[in-house]
């Protein structure tokens, strides 16, 4: 931490704690630690590992709001450590808990293998009958901006597992498949290169699917990336039900159009730079 | 490898109060699961009093049992869930169907999200089941006759 930036207060951190060998249950721990101005939980996690309690365990990868490995509850609210200013959320007290609706491995670290789980039997990716032409591309699909638009924002999902601690129903039903999955079948579902909506709808109309949600938005609320999964599972739900009633205009996905560098440039486009490597 | 132990964090039940941000729409959310357990148990109440015809015992004629003060306040707590619970039902039917939420945007901080497409929907919706419930009240105070 540079000299000049100075301690503004000292904050009790109330961390939880679990080591899953010598304790029954979880209890609390608390720490209170110097913080100055622009430091973030995730900063204060590390003053504690470094300087008071070396035991301390906690998952962080890129510390800048990208991987989605910190998400915890931070004063009741699921987000992420790395994105969230100690200052902004706490004047004397912060509490720091493991993401609810997911199992404790130790400490603050949650067990995201049930939601990883969902995800993948949703089939996160492109479905196509050409799969050679997904595995082995010889050209480049056509997509139009709009036809991008119309999935962009649900790609911005880092995998946080943040939704999934807020949501009401996850916290009933452990067998609802959970925003963050729903939210990338729909991502998938309305691609244009993407085929497998109909093997989704498997999964996505059962039971524990998509008609689990009521729509109590936390999911968005709390989503750290703005990607809005209760919106994503609100269209994931017409489709299903056009796709019941059989009236969802069935359309081929987007076809190859040319090799790689093949395609011709639109008139009126100046020409780029020359190569420089 | 020894199987580690986890410890199980789920909520349960007061997931529906806790761990998010405490926005309208989970109160609504509550509240129409309140209201529809409701209904559902006045549902089967009102089997097991009517099937005791049967038994030749009338509970809700002229001076009976279900003539006391108290099954009046149950029963206007019996419309006011229905009253909620169908208003709020409709809300959920049109956005479930993909109305009222808005299209896929890009996400610029401060997030807006559907929510905020959807507030309107809302807010007429409650403003609708609250007329509901005063005209419905009015009724039960006996000052329409
Ligand atoms: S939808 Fe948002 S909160 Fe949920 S996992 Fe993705 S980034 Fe995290
Ligand atoms: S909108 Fe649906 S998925 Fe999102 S928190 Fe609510 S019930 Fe869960
Ligand atoms: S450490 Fe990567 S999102 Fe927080």
């Amino acid at each position: 931490m540079p000299e000049d930036s100075k301690t503004v207060r000292q904050i009790k951190f109330h961390v939880t704690r679990y080591n899953p060998e010598s304790d029954g249950a979880p209890y609390v721990k608390t720490y209170t630690i110097p913080v100055r101005e622009g430091m973030t939980v995730l900063d204060g996690l590390h003053y504690i590992k470094d300087n008071v309690d070396s035991t301390l365990a906690w998952r962080y990868s890129c510390r800048m709001g990208v991987c989605g490995s910190c998400g915890m509850l931070l004063n009741g609210q699921p987000t992420l450590a790395c994105n969230t200013q100690i200052l902004h959320i706490a004047k004397t007290d912060l509490t720091v808990a493991p993401l609810p609706n997911f199992d404790i491995i130790r400490d603050l670290v949650p067990d995201l293998l049930s939601m990883f789980d969902k995800h993948r039997s949703l089939k996160p990716y492109v479905v196509r009958a050409d799969e050679a032409e997904i595995n082995d591309p010889a050209g480049e699909f056509y997509q139009s901006p709009e036809e991008l638009e119309a999935y962009l924002q649900f790609t911005y999902c880092i995998k946080c597992g943040c939704c999934m601690a807020a949501c009401p129903t996850l916290a009933t039903d452990a067998r609802y498949l959970g925003p963050m999955p729903l939210a990338a079948a729909e991502r998938y579902n309305v691609d244009t290169r993407d085929d497998g909506r109909r093997q989704r709808n498997q999964q996505t109309g059962s039971a524990h699917g998509a008609f689990r949600c009521h729509y109590a938005g936390e999911c968005s609320r709390v989503c750290p990336k703005g990607v809005d999964p209760a919106k994503a599972i609100q269209l994931l739900k017409r489709k299903l039900v056009l796709d019941y009633l059989h009236l969802a205009r069935r359309k081929k996905p987007c076809q190859k159009l040319h090799g790689p560098g093949q395609g011709k440039p639109l008139p009126n486009i100046p020409a780029g730079p020359a190569k420089t490597v | 490898m020894a199987e580690i132990q986890r410890h199980d964090n789920r909520l349960g039940i007061w997931g529906w109060l806790g761990g998010g941000r405490w926005g309208i729409e989970r109160y609504a959310y509550i509240l129409h699961r309140l209201t529809g357990l409701g209904i559902l148990l006045y549902f089967l109440m009102h089997i097991v009093v009517t099937s005791l015809r049967a038994r030749g015992i009338y509970l809700w004629v002229e001076g009976g049992f279900f003539h006391r003060p108290i099954f009046k306040v149950g029963e206007f707590l019996v419309f006011a869930a229905f009253a909620y619970h169908a208003f709020n039902g409709v809300r959920l039917v049109l956005v479930e169907l993909g109305f009222a939420v808005g299209k896929p945007i890009e996400p610029v901080y401060p997030y807006k999200t559907s929510l905020n497409v959807q507030r309107p929907l809302l807010i007429v919706m409650m403003i609708l089941a609250a007329i509901f419930l005063a005209v419905g009240g009015y009724e039960f105070l006996g000052l329409a006759k």
